[in-house]
């Protein structure tokens, strides 16, 4: 009996073992390695011949948190997040709700049809968005000027870049947590919403003490996953502003990317990256105690 | 009662117009003469259609042979994928070894760590064993995806567990029990599995634009990028160039929307 369970085991070892030798060799060292690599002053020299690459410590780390670039890359993410969380989960959850509603007609169709943007190549249609932001011959300033409004210098102006490559990225991923809110709007018993209805409650009122409730959990878990997509634009800025102007659009990904492969300063890039994953992480766990405190006020 | 229905079937439509027009608008554009698009205001159809930005993306700008390096590596990539993370997603929801369950979960664990930390020390391991420029570089972040052995095994934990005996009394080797018994039950989680890595592939962008140095590798995002930052002005080529980029994902998705809709709710709903 106990040469079956191990020859059962070596099989199972036989499956597993391909896998997980790919992510230690692929995923787990790269991770330490960027540890220790934020701890040297690996440049183009150190590249040429490793004698070069010294160990500096916290030096890299003390680089940029004194460095206006570093910290302007830190301000635009951080910009491009708190206004863009909100308004790309509003948009899901708007769509997700008047989608919810029985009375819509074709509504499978328009759920993927919502959702298709999401799965386009992110390059492609920033160059699309690209076009129809444009100053003179844009789609989105002839509505603006056809009901009278002043044309925009979206991708010119350090005053709208943010809000103009924002407007593309919610158009882009909004169906996803859509998607998301549907699959939980749909487990809502229709009963509640008509008990709602019945002690006069409007649709503010019903969305407000039957929708929220119910998509509470989820929220917290659709937000922790967007604070994180929005820590790491990249391609957005890339394609369509090369950070500009006037430095307004460089993320920390993208300061990462020029720093490490335009500068090929490696180790100060990899603190970059550390850095970068340490903001994800804290606010994700802020994000989790404040539901956890939240949760505990409403019981 | 009725105006509510209205408003609701309104407000739908102008999102799904908001949705589809930018789609729409970049195929028009597409096919009109060079300059046309630059005029104010934007004309919505071409005057005359031309397939005159085709023809020149293939024949000047070497589309072809970037399509072919997106859908080889795509391909290779899924392929690979499934290859590594199938038989790792069974073995952790139905197989029992030592410290199964401890290493899963640190594996879910290190889910939280994206993987651009790693990206630097990767590029430098891949180069000093020759790989950057290479098919096999771009490859290799596809081998290493914890996402996908956590899709395969909560779709395989609903694997009766009297067929997997049945099959072991007659005698059958666990290979053979993983091939014939195994993988037709998996056939669903497959097909949605290798729909996100070939997307994910294709549609991927900051790995391969460090990898791929040579313009002769660039896959389509790649050349699309670097074709925008010489072209801006070139409204017309520009769209022509993400029509040919974007119309094959999104053909794909729409023929098998059900498996990629139904495993990202399962990756994260139920997750």
């Amino acid at each position: 009996m106990s040469s079956t369970i191990t020859a059962r085991e070596r099989a199972a070892w036989g499956f597993v073992a391909p896998a997980l030798i790919a992510i230690a060799v692929f995923f787990a060292v790269p991770v330490i390695a960027a540890l220790l690599l934020s701890l040297t002053d690996f440049d183009i020299y150190a590249l040429a011949d490793l004698k070069n690459l010294r160990f500096v410590g916290l030096q890299n780390y003390e680089r940029l948190l004194t460095n206006p670039l570093f910290w302007g890359a830190m301000k635009n993410t951080l910009w491009f997040s708190v206004l863009g969380v909100p308004l790309a989960i509003a948009a899901s959850l708007f769509a997700a709700v008047i989608l919810n509603a029985r009375t819509v007609k074709w509504r499978p169709i328009w759920r993927v049809v919502f959702f298709a943007p999401y799965v386009t190549t992110l390059v492609a249609t920033a160059v699309l968005w690209n076009y129809m932001l444009h100053t003179k011959y844009g789609v989105i300033n002839w509505i603006l000027t056809s009901v009278g409004l002043p044309a925009v210098d979206w991708l010119g102006s350090p005053a709208t870049s943010v809000p103009a490559i924002l407007m593309f990225v919610v158009w882009k991923i909004f169906g996803y947590n859509m998607l998301i809110f549907l699959a939980v709007l749909q487990t809502v018993p229709d009963d509640l919403y008509e008990a709602a209805r019945i002690d006069g409650a409007g649709p503010w009122k019903s969305f407000r003490h039957v929708t929220l409730p119910a998509i509470a959990p989820t929220l917290l878990l659709v937000s922790i996953i967007s604070v994180a997509g929005f820590f790491q634009l990249f391609a957005e800025p890339y394609v369509m502003t090369q950070g500009g102007p006037a430095q307004s659009t460089v993320t920390v990904l993208y300061f990462m990317y020029e720093e490490g492969f335009k500068w090929w300063n490696l180790g100060s890039a990899s603190a970059v990256a550390l850095i970068l994953f340490l903001c994800i992480f804290a606010v994700t766990m802020v994000q989790l105690w404040a539901s956890r405190k939240l949760g505990g006020d409403h019981t | 009662m009725k105006l509510r229905v209205i408003l609701l079937n309104a407000a739908v439509a102008l999102i799904g117009l908001i949705v589809l027009f930018p789609l729409a608008w970049m195929v028009s554009v597409s096919f009109m003469s060079t300059g046309e698009a630059a005029t104010f205001p934007p004309p919505l159809l071409p005057k005359v259609w031309t397939l005159s930005h085709y023809r020149e993306l293939f024949v000047d700008q070497g589309m072809g042979r970037y399509m072919w390096n997106s859908l080889a590596l795509a391909t290779l990539a899924t392929l690979l994928a499934l290859g590594f993370t199938v038989p790792a997603g069974y073995a952790f929801a139905k197989l029992r070894f030592r410290g199964r369950d401890r290493i899963f979960q640190m594996l879910i664990g290190a889910l939280v760590i994206p993987a651009q930390i790693g990206t630097l020390p990767l590029f430098l391991m891949l180069k000093s064993v020759g790989l950057v420029n290479t098919y096999a570089g771009a490859l290799v972040p596809w081998l290493a995806s914890i996402f996908g052995i956590f899709l395969v095994r909560q779709y395989a934990l609903s694997i009766p567990e009297e067929m997997l005996e049945a099959a072991r009394i007659d005698g059958a080797s666990e290979g053979r029990i993983f091939r014939s018994v195994v993988l037709p039950t998996l056939t669903p989680i497959l097909v949605t599995l290798a729909l996100f890595v070939f997307l994910g592939s294709w549609n991927d962008f900051l790995w391969p634009l460090i990898v791929l140095t040579d313009q002769s590798n660039y896959t389509l995002p790649v050349a699309l990028a670097a074709l925008s930052r010489e072209h801006v002005q070139d409204a017309e080529m520009m769209m022509a160039g993400a029509v040919i980029t974007v119309a094959p994902v999104l053909v794909l998705f729409l023929a098998l929307q059900r498996y990629y809709i139904r495993g990202m709710l399962a990756g994260s709903v139920k997750g």
